[in-house]
Formats: structure tokens, sequence, C-alpha cells
């Protein structure tokens, strides 16, 4: 009887306790966040125009299935999703044309392929990432903190080394971002473009001297699986713009 | 892909009062300089002009070079005692030419 007002006081303390994660839009500079902050200053907002020209282009368009875009509110907060195999946003995309639209699929990043990942994701503004949970979701995101923990490449590091451990520090003039998910697809300066997440994780595994993973491999998508729930519950605000 | 810009202007546009105009255009911007991954030369393919026109007196212009990035993105600002058209011009390198006008209705 007496352990009860002290668990509630713990459950109490614990709710008040604010969550460490930090978006990686909350500690860029305050330029790159008015520009993503504004969508008239916004370098995705091509990307999004071509998106909504794409969504109802064709004889079997996106629109003549899921009618406005703007339906697809929270879809993007429920991946990476297993349907028949790991799927992520663009994959979903991918699928659907494939299967749907009869289309052969496009190339991974191609510029249609991303402005309606953006598109599509720009709908889940403001709402929570949702991961969902099964017995093989699960089994990814156990393979992805392996490969999240676990040194790799020239220069010997893991993904958690930077992103946990030295998260706020910084690599050269770059702050090390605390690597969230809640974003993509991101306009990066650095690359002129949009960009997938499986896109950045290359980048990063280059960046280590490892061995890049092909695109849609399971190690990257068990990556993005695991990553999802590391953000889970974070607030999304795609399309992202980072440094 | 077709050439795709963006433009924005303000919903409410007062005669003689300053009011910013947004352009921005799909354009890759390579500068000349890059080489590709098997190691040639990437060629130059720049946006070197933009103009805009009211009613086809040029109001403003712009002269672009290789520092400028991809999808170049301009802002101005402008005066207009009338409502008119505003037309927007992107010349530059291999032909490349992309035009649009907007509307200006001034209250």
């Amino acid at each position: 009887m007496r352990a009860w007002p002290l668990l509630l006081l713990a459950l109490a303390a614990s709710a008040a306790e604010p969550d460490p994660r930090r978006s990686g839009r909350d500690t860029m500079s305050p330029a790159l966040r008015t520009l993503q902050a504004d969508d008239a200053q916004h370098p995705a907002q091509l990307a999004l125009a071509l998106g909504r020209e794409l969504w109802g282009a064709g004889a079997r368009s996106c629109a003549g299935c899921h009618g406005e875009p703007e339906a697809l509110r929270g879809a993007a907060t429920r991946y990476p999703a297993w349907d028949q195999g790991l799927l992520d946003l663009p994959g979903r995309i991918q699928r659907c044309r494939v299967r749907h639209q009869q289309q052969p699929a496009w190339a991974p990043e191609a510029e249609p392929l991303l402005a309606l990942a953006a598109l599509v994701a720009q709908q889940s503004r403001g709402l929570p990432l949702q991961p969902p949970r099964g017995a093989a979701l699960d089994e990814a995101a156990a393979r992805g903190r392996h490969l999240y923990t676990t040194r790799i490449g020239a220069l010997n590091l893991s993904c958690a080394q930077c992103h946990d451990e030295r998260a706020g520090l910084r690599l050269g003039g770059s702050l090390i971002p605390q690597g969230h998910v809640d974003d993509y697809p991101v306009y990066r300066l650095e690359w002129q473009d949009l960009g997938s997440l499986q896109r950045r994780l290359r980048g990063c595994l280059s960046g280590v001297r490892a061995g890049v993973r092909d695109w849609d491999s399971a190690e990257l998508l068990a990556l993005e699986v695991y990553l999802s729930r590391r953000s889970a519950g974070m607030v999304m605000q795609p399309p992202g713009v980072r440094p | 892909m077709a050439t795709r810009a963006v433009i924005t202007l303000p919903a409410g546009v007062k005669a003689g009062e300053a009011f910013e105009v947004r352009a921005t255009v799909a354009h890759a911007m390579e500068t000349g300089y890059r080489s590709s991954d098997a190691g040639t030369r990437l060629q130059r393919d720049l946006v070197r002009r933009f103009e805009c026109r009211l009613d086809g007196e040029l109001v403003f212009a712009a002269d672009l070079f290789a520092a400028v990035s991809a999808n170049p993105y301009l802002a101005f600002w402008l005066r207009a005692a009338a409502s008119g058209e505003l037309s927007f011009a992107w010349r530059g390198d291999n032909g490349f030419e992309h035009r649009e006008t907007r509307a200006l209705s001034v209250a």
C-alpha cells in the first residue's frame, strides 16, 4: 500500500522529464529552419509541384484510387511497413506503380519517385511517427539495431558512436545530429537535390569507408525500421531541409 | 520532364506599395567545373539571365553565374501603380528558355 504513492511519484517524474531526442531541424541554423518552415522558400517546392502534376497524370493515376493527396494524411507516419516484404515509403510507391499502374519501376532516387514521396510525406506534417509493429518488423528492427551499433568500415565506426554518443558535438565544422528520420525525404543543400533516407544512409556508409549497401537491400531496410522506432513519437515535418 | 517554375506573389497588392516576388525554376545549374563518376568533365549548363517584365517593361533582371545553386531562387521587390501582366523569362546555356506569366491585380 505504501508503495503506491511512490510509484505514482516515479511515474509523474518520468512523464515530466523532457524528451532528450531532438530533430535535426531543431539543431540547424535559424536560416535553414526558416527555409524549411516557409513553403514559398522551400527548395523542395519544385518537387512538390511535380509530385502534384504526376499525382493526376496518366490513365491509371494515383488520384484514380486515392483521390486527393490530402486523403493520405498520416500514411507516411506508418513506414517502413511489412507487406510481403519490407517496404519504405518510396518502396510502396514503386510497388503501386508496378502492380496497379502497370508501369515499369523507376530507378532509385528518380526525380518523379522522390517528388511523389515528398508529396505523400508532406501530408503527414505535424503528426507523430508511428512505425507499425509485427513479428517480421520486430525481427528487422533487431537486425537494424545490430547494424546501428556494429563498427564498420576502414574508420571502424558504428552509427551509434556518432549519432548516440557524440550527437551535438562537431565533425569538422558540422554539427553531428542525433540522426532522426522525421523529415524524409529531405532536400540537402549539399546534394542540391531531394534525397531519400536510403541515400542518406549510403552516404554515411561511404563516409566511414564501408561497403555501400545496394538500394532496397535487406540491411538498409532493417536500418530504416530500427531508425523509425528510434524516432517513434517525434513529430514529422517532411519534406525537410538539411545542410 | 517538363520545365517547372514556382512563382509566389502576395495575395493583395496595393497601388504604389512595394511587394515581394519570389521565383524559382527547375534547373541543375551545372557549373562546368565538375567531373562525372567516369572522370569526364560535365558540360557547363547554366541559366544565364532572368528577366521580369510588367506589361513588357523590364522591372527586374539578374545575370546568373556558376556559383548560383541548382533551382535558382530569386526574391525581389516591385512597386506597381496599376494592374497588369507580369512575365518571367529564364534563358541559359544549350538554348534553355522558360517563360511564365502571372496576372497582377493591384487594388
